[in-house]
């Protein structure tokens, strides 16, 4: 019991560490807002007039569509920044200093994606009272909501889980950095921002096989519509999905990281 | 009273060269960096057009080929993140003193402004070539000579434009940690205007800024061959726009560069 006492102690220790670093270094906090805030604008913009399109699923209006993905942008984004403040503990020394001390290893991954989770959450009350401003409707009610609560800090914990693998096997804040625009393809290759059925191929029978696809339109399903069960065990499944391969990559560079001193 | 005398007996030229070619060493030596930048537009071209191709089902709609539409956006996008990359690398010379070495040389600031300017066109034609080889690879039909022309023209310009932007930028915050503020505003530009989809089908804030944006004229100067026919109606606004905001931001960075140093 001590012992699990002890390992909270520390990973809220480094979660609040993380959390600090993000809001005094506006670097790692702007583009988890300010990037997802312009693709909302752009995307609703661009295809404001989509729904005329024959296929398209009944809305509100697009802004209530589109959101979902904007919630999805900001948790990727958000474990992209995760990565690189990661990275950046290794170049100046940070983490050897945590490896030598007497804390379990996986604390120090833990405490990271706690405090990826907390601005996911953060993040996505942001875009969720924006798009309220904006005329957005949850046709979900407050499971709607709850749904979205649930699945936008889950999300930034499993994007964070391969941003922490990536910092922790390279080491370097500027390869984190390079897969900037992968992660905004990965993305575009997934229902995030339009319906399944009107992707073009090859993105149609990609965005099948993308997890992104069905943890946005869990969300979705609470925001366009009431919340039903199957997109929600199907985003469920999508997290789950990430987060163990992310877990998985995150323990292997540790291991790997440590065995080469 | 010497140095004086040198800076206007024509150092510039060759000092606009060198600082050219230092440019293209930094593509060649540094690969890793100039890759992102480079691969991105293409990216981006294949990534939206996977997700909003069908938009050209739309009543209204300019082309049946959402990607023929979107490859000047792209074209124009690799044009501004080499000018913006071009606002970095300044700032980490500028970080390191090489810029200070630079200042204190016998070279008009004019020249050493055209030198980090036309750099940066020079670069852009690494994205361009890979996203045209793409988008042709993927049935894109040729815009024709002239449609090209138009279109490489446009974007050479408009990334020196953009470099004018970030070597303005570089100059004023003298570090790296302005980088995003350098990416993000160009390539916002872009996007701003009508790359996802003709003027009259855009709706909301985007169609508000498309319509004063200047960008939206360059972008569609540089649309016309692969959807249409080239005209000198179309064109002469893309060429206005992009002389005009260079113009600007060329007298800013100069500001900037004879302020360095006071």
């Amino acid at each position: 019991m001590t012992g699990l006492r002890d390992y909270l102690r520390v990973v809220g220790a480094l979660g609040r560490r993380s959390i600090k670093q993000s809001f005094r270094r506006p670097q790692f906090l702007a583009p988890i807002l300010l990037f997802p805030t312009l693709f909302l604008i752009l995307n609703t913009g661009g295809a404001g007039s989509a729904e005329e399109i024959p296929g398209f699923p009944e809305v509100n209006g697009i802004l209530d569509f589109e959101m979902p993905g904007t919630l999805i942008q900001c948790t990727l984004l958000a474990g992209v920044s995760a990565g690189i403040a990661m990275a950046l503990d290794v170049e100046v020394g940070f983490l050897d200093r945590l490896v030598t001390a007497p804390v379990r290893r996986s604390a120090i991954v833990i405490g990271r994606l706690v405090a990826t989770a907390v601005l996911g959450l953060l993040a996505g009350v942001y875009f969720m009272v924006l798009g309220l401003l904006a005329g957005m409707q949850v046709e979900g009610g407050l499971l709607g909501y709850l749904v979205v609560l649930f699945m936008v800090p889950l999300s930034a914990v499993a994007f964070g889980s391969i941003g922490a693998a990536l910092a922790l096997k390279s080491g370097k804040a500027s390869v984190v950095q390079g897969i900037f625009p992968i992660v905004f393809v990965i993305l575009f290759l997934s229902s995030a921002f339009f319906p399944r059925n009107l992707l073009t191929e090859p993105a149609a029978t990609i965005a099948d096989y993308n997890p992104m696809s069905y943890m946005a339109e869990a969300i979705r399903d609470g925001v366009i519509s009431d919340v039903s069960v199957e997109p929600l065990l199907k985003g469920v499944a999508g997290l789950a999905v990430v987060i163990a391969l992310g877990g998985l990559l995150c323990a292997a560079a540790l291991r790997s990281r440590l065995r080469a001193g | 009273m010497e140095a004086a005398t040198i800076r206007r007996s024509g150092a510039g030229l060759p000092a606009v060269g060198l600082l050219m070619r230092r440019a293209l060493y930094e593509v060649v030596r540094v690969p890793g960096a100039a890759i992102p930048g480079a691969l991105a537009p293409t990216l981006f071209l294949l990534g939206l057009t996977a997700t909003f191709g069908n938009l050209t089902k739309l009543p209204g709609f300019t082309t049946d080929d959402f990607m023929s539409f979107i490859v000047p956006v792209g074209i124009l996008q690799g044009a501004t993140f080499s000018g913006a990359a071009t606002g970095v690398n300044l700032a980490r010379d500028i970080e390191q003193g090489w810029f200070d070495r630079l200042l204190a040389a016998p070279v008009p600031r004019g020249a050493l402004l055209a030198g980090i300017v036309f750099s940066a066109s020079l670069r852009s034609l690494l994205p361009i070539s890979m996203l045209l080889i793409v988008a042709f690879s993927l049935g894109v039909d040729f815009p024709g000579i002239d449609g090209l022309l138009v279109a490489l023209v446009l974007a050479l310009a408009f990334s020196a434009a953009t470099a004018c932007y970030s070597t303005t930028l570089a100059l004023r915050f003298k570090t790296q940690a302005a980088a995003p503020l350098m990416q993000a505003g160009a390539f916002m530009a872009v996007l701003f205007t009508t790359s996802y989809a003709p003027l009259e089908l855009l709706t909301g804030l985007l169609h508000d800024i498309a319509t004063v944006n200047p960008v939206t004229q360059i972008v569609d100067a540089a649309r016309q061959g692969f959807v249409g026919d080239v005209t000198w109606t179309d064109t002469w606004p893309g060429i206005v726009a992009v002389l005009g905001i260079g113009a600007v931001f060329a007298l800013l960075a100069l500001r900037g560069l004879r302020r360095m140093g006071r």
